[in-house]
């Protein structure tokens, strides 16, 4: 597979969306993780949702 | 399920934990064989092998303003069903909006300094494309300045549904004024003008790309909601503070009130 003599504009194309997607990526698990450990600091304080279950709970 | 059903936030996490793996697993699968099919395409008789670009550009292109019509949708959400994870949606949406917008941009720029001599020209559609990247970055810098939620929620309603103006502006932009981006080539009347060796890659790039913007939209959206649980657990220990001390301020002075006596 040849790029040509503009390999450098096609290979900065994919590399420039790899990263942003990475970045993407990253930021989405960093949140969760982020957002998880304060509830269940939260919940380790004794502060609960009104319904009693837990903030995390998914069922 | 039906859309009422997901109204319960409780229930959406409990879907989004079922389905995020799934999605992400066909995502990758997709991805892995729409780079692979790209990355072997012919080159282009004019374009040469720069015609690679397209298969990056054109998905992010496209997603750019369907991330824009998902948040309008969501929307219409907020201020007319007053649907409770409408605004959740809307403002999971709009940082991965103006990722796909980003790249539309620089891919595209790009592809310009080798094909039209220059990254950048303020014709309809690159500044059109422009002002919706603009208009994600407004629209996120709302959601961040207005502390509550539901109050940001309207706001950025209003907002998306005017801003979804720019949507068919920018779509009939190359039809409508004189410029220098080429006019549609995949939907248009008549069919695509691509040929079968390019349009099955950009096809299955952009089948791909938009189920990686499904998956990190619900990924997103499921943040949202726990952040908005952490809000509502902190107001209540912030209520539960302030309540414990003006009970020991009252005590206090009904103390100092019987000693005085």
């Amino acid at each position: 597979m040849s790029l040509g003599p503009y390999a450098s504009f096609i290979v900065a194309s994919y590399a420039a969306a790899a990263l942003v997607i990475v970045i993407l990526i990253g930021w989405v698990m960093l949140d969760y993780r982020s957002q998880t450990q304060r509830l269940r600091e939260l919940e380790e304080r004794g502060i609960t949702r009104r319904s009693g279950r837990s903030a995390t709970e998914r069922r | 399920m039906t859309l009422i059903d997901l109204a319960n936030p409780t229930r959406f996490l409990a879907l989004t934990a079922r389905v995020l793996p799934w999605l992400a697993a066909a995502t990758v699968i997709l991805l892995a064989i729409g780079l692979y099919q790209s990355a072997y395409a012919p080159d282009d008789y004019q374009q040469g092998a720069t015609v690679k670009i397209m298969f990056i550009h054109v998905p992010n292109a496209w997603l750019s303003m369907f991330v824009w019509g998902v948040m309008s949708i969501a929307s219409l959400g907020t201020l007319v069903w007053r649907h409770p994870l409408a605004d959740v949606a809307a403002k999971a949406a709009a940082p991965i909006g103006a990722s796909f917008t980003f790249l539309a941009l620089l891919t595209g720029s790009l592809w310009g300094r080798p094909m039209w001599g220059t990254y950048w020209e303020w014709d309809a559609r690159l500044t059109s494309v422009l002002i919706l990247f603009l208009m994600y970055l407004g629209l996120m810098a709302l959601w961040r300045a207005v502390d509550d939620p539901s109050r940001a929620a309207r706001a950025a309603a209003v907002l998306t549904l005017v801003g979804a103006i720019n949507l068919p502006i920018i779509k009939f932009s190359v039809d409508w004024w004189n410029t220098l981006h080429q006019p549609a080539s995949v939907m248009r009347m008549g069919g695509s003008t691509l040929d079968k060796s390019f349009l099955i890659p950009l096809l299955v790039m952009a089948i791909a790309f938009t189920l990686l913007f499904v998956t990190l939209h619900l990924a997103a959206m499921r943040n949202e909601i726990l952040r908005r649980r952490v809000r509502s657990l902190q107001m209540m220990q912030a209520s539960r503070v302030a309540f414990s001390s003006e009970l020991g301020t009252g005590s206090h002075q009904e103390n100092a009130s019987k000693g005085a006596a």
